[in-house]
């Protein structure tokens, strides 16, 4: 009773803080609303005997990867962008189609036929902490020998991602004494266009 | 000596091979202007044929039958009633022994004179021409060489012809010394001195005028011959002469023999073949109908007209009946008329020969008229006459045309040295009148101190021709006239008033040239003769002196006549005619007479008319020829032409041309076509493939529309593909 | 409906809201021409993911499904950190973050 409640509760919260990020004109805004779902979906996470991941979550999506959005959007100076739009049917035809799909992925989750294919799941007994089920131990067992050439491939694939992003904002030297020139001479043009 | 036979194709092949050679490489052999190679080989040619005509000589005294050497198969065809073999077989006999040597003894001794005589021709040309340097080396060239090329080929072609041993091969060299002599009297057939900027009076149009003109007429009386030939092969069913001539002599002349469904005897047979070949021959002979042609013909050069229309290609005619002998004496009626046509044409030309100007062209009438001899003789059964007048006058005719031809060129000669002179300042009394002519006696006179040889080697001549004693002349000529004179009347005195004015012909000739004061400058500035010319003109003389001794009228001298009995079945030996003789010669010696009173006591001036115009219309009726040319030219030329041009012009050109292939062919087509490209091709076709690429064009154009370039667009496409397929997946499966 | 006698929140509870999310992800990827906010709600997309994973790794009592997660999130981190540079870069040629602004590629 108690979960369904905090269940239906934590949804409010995780869908009103995305559509929060949607309709918000400022950028920091929505990028904070988008945090806060992260948070609720790391709650979920606990609830769900994933405990590890709650905690990964929190740290890389809520902690790194929300905080570089709120890097790049103070670096551009992309706080505010103007409503109007040259595509004026793209808005009512994405919501048209979007409902659309959730109507039919609904559908599809709640037909007993999908049901019965997949078979009956087996319950679980007990928490995370008895049974080890989300444990980091049993995550980390995996990592290492079941998958772990996904694993390796996901360590090169940071590697790369790193240089790439060091060399695609670097740019040229050239570019780089241009802006500079630039931004020498009207410093402060950038934070103007917020 | 049956060896000796067996080299007689040499006769042939050795002439044949001087052609290829001046053909090929005449030009090359010829590096200075004055170089003399093709002559040279050709004659040396000739001179080959020569040593072959006289190894078949020896080699038929000691077999007088003569033998058939077999050289290849022309034609084979076995048919089932009738074949048609035709070999190449040379026959060697007496009587192609005779017409042999002639033709190879006098031919080389003409090849000889044109080495000279070219030289001078060629230069001639060149100097009209205007010619310098190195183009006028190259022209010598090409045209010495191919000069040389012709005369042996004529001579290859007239020795194909009287060695034949059927009437086809006879036939084959008959054509081919037509087709010789149309090349060579056509030689200067771009000859371009003309009166006075009228190019259509080029000389080179009337010389290849005249080619033409030997060609058509030859060819008229070559299709008698064919038709002679086709009417033999039918009747005997081969053309063999010893096998025709043995058939006919078996079966007699009263046989039957069917031709197709009907039966004629074979006499009337005979008679029509023999009518035939009496055609050809008077086209090649240049006997009345068709003699028309050889006075032309003197458009060619000097030694054209000597070897081929005076010694050898018109006695092929004499040959033809020689030969045909036997069907000859089978059918009487056409030897009757043989020899009254010889008869006639020999009146007649003589008497168009007495009022000529042109120095050749009394000399071609003259030859047409003794041509008539020969033809008379034949006809009359006077076989061996015939052939020793024919031996004779091939002597003494090329003899005259010879000198006559060093005369033109004397004359020349004069001319250039009085231009020359005039030049420096000499006055030039001759082009006030009329321009020069070298050939024209009435601006001769007086050679025979300028071109002694000249003169003495043409006297002789000229008096062999007229029949004086001893001179070859006389005696073959009256031998003729011995045979008529016992058998025909008429011929006879028709060859006897020829015979007058031959003897008055030639000494007009003679006094108008050689006498009395040269009346034009070039006259008197003429000179001799090179030696390559006059040697030749210094044998043929000595033939013509002792020539008669071949067949002299005393018993155990006629060498000739038992010489050609065994070759002619039906030849007799002429009975020496003592008042015949007597008033042959008298009548020469009055003709030489006559002449000397009206031409060589006074010699004229040159502006003096000529002492025989006092005939007045006689004589210009003579001097035009009887008008036989005109009378063609009126009767059948014109005619002939004026149907050929509405042929040409009205039927092929305006009808066929301009109507059938114009009109319809090519309009229907071009419409036919305009119908294919317009509306089929660029409406249908070019529509219906433009269309489906403006169509795909038009269809890309508007799915271009859905590439706007927003990212977001894109992304919604996305979306809109991905409910299309669960909605699908959701309908298909689940509901 | 998902076998679900002992959970306390049904499965098919937590699918239904991750395919809420879902959508709403897709209509901010659809519907807003900020690039950072797209990108947000690309995060948004990958994240509702990663809740389905979770849900059917607990009813199918397999960890696989909190493994796939681990590995999204740590793509998701490589994806934003290129991302991002590159908005930088075209950032620095053309002076603004609306994704309009590029659609010079079009047919």
């Amino acid at each position: 009773m108690l979960g369904t409640i905090l269940f239906f509760i934590l949804a409010a919260i995780a869908v009103a803080s995305a559509i929060g990020m949607l309709t918000s004109t400022n950028a920091v805004h929505a990028a904070l609303f988008l945090v806060l779902n992260f948070l609720t979906v790391a709650l979920f996470y606990l609830g769900l005997n994933a405990p590890f991941l709650a905690m990964v979550q929190v740290t890389v999506y809520a902690g790194a990867i929300m905080v570089l959005f709120l890097f790049v959007i103070m670096l551009l100076g992309a706080e505010r962008v103007e409503l109007t739009s040259r595509l004026r049917w793209q808005a009512p035809l994405a919501i048209v189609l979007a409902l659309l799909l959730m109507a039919t992925g609904t559908v599809l989750v709640l037909s007993p036929e999908v049901n019965a294919s997949l078979g009956l799941p087996q319950p679980l007994q007990g928490t995370p902490a008895e049974t080890g089920f989300g444990s980091p131990a049993e995550i980390g067992t995996l990592l290492f020998t079941q998958y772990l050439l996904p694993f390796q491939a996901v360590g090169v694939l940071l590697l790369v991602a790193m240089i790439g992003a060091v060399v695609l904002a670097k740019g040229s030297l050239k570019q780089i004494d241009r802006k500079d020139e630039a931004e020498i001479q009207t410093p402060t043009a950038s934070l103007e266009r917020s | 000596m049956n060896g000796l036979f067996s080299l007689v194709p040499l006769i042939v092949i050795l002439p044949f091979v001087g052609v290829l050679i001046n053909a090929f490489f005449g030009r090359r052999l010829m590096p200075r202007r004055d170089g003399v190679a093709p002559g040279v080989i050709a004659s040396i040619f000739s001179g080959a044929a020569f040593v072959i005509a006289l190894l078949m000589f020896i080699a038929l005294l000691g077999h007088r039958e003569g033998a058939e050497v077999p050289f290849l198969t022309w034609i084979n065809i076995e048919g089932a009633g009738l074949s048609l073999n035709i070999p190449w077989t040379f026959r060697v006999d007496t009587l192609s022994s005779v017409m042999m040597l002639v033709v190879t003894g006098v031919g080389t001794l003409i090849h000889i004179y044109a080495i000279g005589y070219m030289h001078g021709d060629i230069d001639e040309q060149i100097a009209k021409r205007g010619l310098q340097g190195d183009e006028a080396l190259d022209f010598k060239r090409r045209r010495y060489s191919r000069f040389f090329t012709y005369f042996n080929l004529f001579l290859g072609s007239m020795l194909i012809l009287v060695t034949g041993n059927n009437y086809l091969m006879m036939f084959v060299g008959w054509e081919l010394v037509g087709l010789c002599s149309f090349l060579l009297i056509g030689f200067w057939f771009d000859d371009p001195t003309q009166e006075a900027g009228d190019a259509s009076t080029a000389k080179g149009w009337l010389n290849s005028n005249a080619a033409k003109k030997a060609f058509v007429v030859n060819r008229v009386g070559d299709f008698g011959m064919l038709i002679a030939i086709f009417l033999i092969f039918w009747t005997f069913g081969t053309l063999e002469f010893d096998a025709v001539f043995s058939q006919a002599e078996a079966l007699g002349p009263a046989a039957q023999v069917a031709l197709g469904p009907l039966t004629f005897s074979l006499g009337a047979v005979v008679t029509v073949i023999t009518l035939f070949l009496l055609l050809g021959a008077t086209g090649k002979s240049a006997q009345i109908p068709l003699f028309v042609w050889l006075p032309d013909a003197m458009a060619g050069p000097t030694p054209v007209s000597a070897l081929i229309h005076a010694a050898t290609m018109v006695t092929a005619g004499i040959y033809m009946i020689a030969r045909s002998n036997v069907l000859y004496a089978m059918a009487p009626v056409s030897a009757t008329v043989v020899a009254i046509i010889g008869a006639a044409t020999a009146f007649v030309a003589a008497t168009m020969a007495v009022a000529q100007y042109d120095i050749k062209k009394v000399l071609a009438y003259s030859t047409i008229s003794q041509l008539g001899f020969m033809i008379a003789a034949v006809g009359l059964g006077g076989y061996i006459a015939g052939i020793f007048h024919l031996a004779t006058h091939a002597f003494f005719k090329a003899l005259l045309f010879l000198g006559s031809g060093s005369v033109i060129h004397g004359m020349e000669h004069g001319h250039h040295a009085v231009a020359h002179g005039a030049e420096h300042g000499e006055h030039d009394h001759d082009e006030h009148s009329h321009p020069f002519d070298p050939q024209d006696m009435r601006q001769m006179g007086g050679l025979k101190d300028r071109m002694p040889v000249t003169t003495w080697v043409y006297i002789i001549g000229a008096l062999a021709l007229a029949g004086i004693p001893p001179l070859a002349g006389f005696w073959s000529k009256d031998e003729i006239l011995a045979d008529a004179s016992g058998t025909n009347n008429l011929v006879y005195i028709l060859l006897t008033v020829a015979a007058f004015f031959t003897a008055f012909y030639m000494a007009r000739q003679v006094f108008m040239v050689f006498f009395g004061k040269p009346r034009t400058e070039a006259a008197a500035h003429a000179h001799e003769s090179p030696p390559v010319m006059t040697v030749p003109l210094v044998i043929l003389a000595v033939l013509s002196v002792i020539g008669g001794a071949m067949n002299l009228p005393i018993e155990g001298l006629h060498f000739l006549g038992e010489w050609l009995e065994e070759s002619i079945l039906h030849a007799h030996i002429g009975q020496f005619e003592p008042t015949t003789a007597l008033l042959a010669t008298a009548l020469a010696v009055i003709g030489i007479v006559l002449g000397w009173l009206l031409y060589g006591r006074e010699p004229s001036e040159e502006a003096e008319r000529d002492p025989l115009m006092a005939a007045g219309p006689v004589f210009t009726f003579l001097n035009r020829r009887w008008y036989w040319d005109e009378a063609y030219a009126a009767v059948f030329v014109k005619p002939y032409n004026r149907f050929a041009r509405f042929l040409a012009d009205t039927i092929d050109w305006r009808f066929w041309h301009d109507f059938v292939h114009d009109s319809i062919i090519y309009e229907a087509f071009l419409a036919w076509s305009q119908i294919l490209s317009r509306p089929i091709d660029l409406g249908m076709i070019d529509g219906a493939v433009n269309g489906i690429a403006e169509f795909i064009g038009g269809i890309s154009q508007r799915l271009r529309r859905a590439q706007t370039g927003y990212v977001r667009n894109y992304a919604l496409a996305v979306l809109l593909g991905a409910v299309v397929i669960l909605g699908y997946i959701v309908v298909r499966f689940l509901m | 409906m998902l076998n679900e006698t002992n959970f306390l929140v049904p499965t098919s509870y937590y699918v239904i809201l991750s395919a809420l999310l879902f959508t709403l992800g897709v209509i901010g990827v659809l519907v807003r021409r900020n690039a950072i906010l797209v990108f947000m709600s690309i995060e948004l997309m990958l994240n509702s993911a990663n809740l389905a994973f979770v849900a059917f790794a607990r009813a199918f009592t397999d960890l696989a499904g909190q493994v796939s997660v681990f590995f999204v999130i740590t793509v998701a981190a490589a994806e934003v950190a290129i991302g991002l540079a590159l908005i930088v870069a075209i950032f620095r040629t053309k002076h603004s973050i609306d994704i309009d602004e590029l659609h010079e590629m079009r047919g």
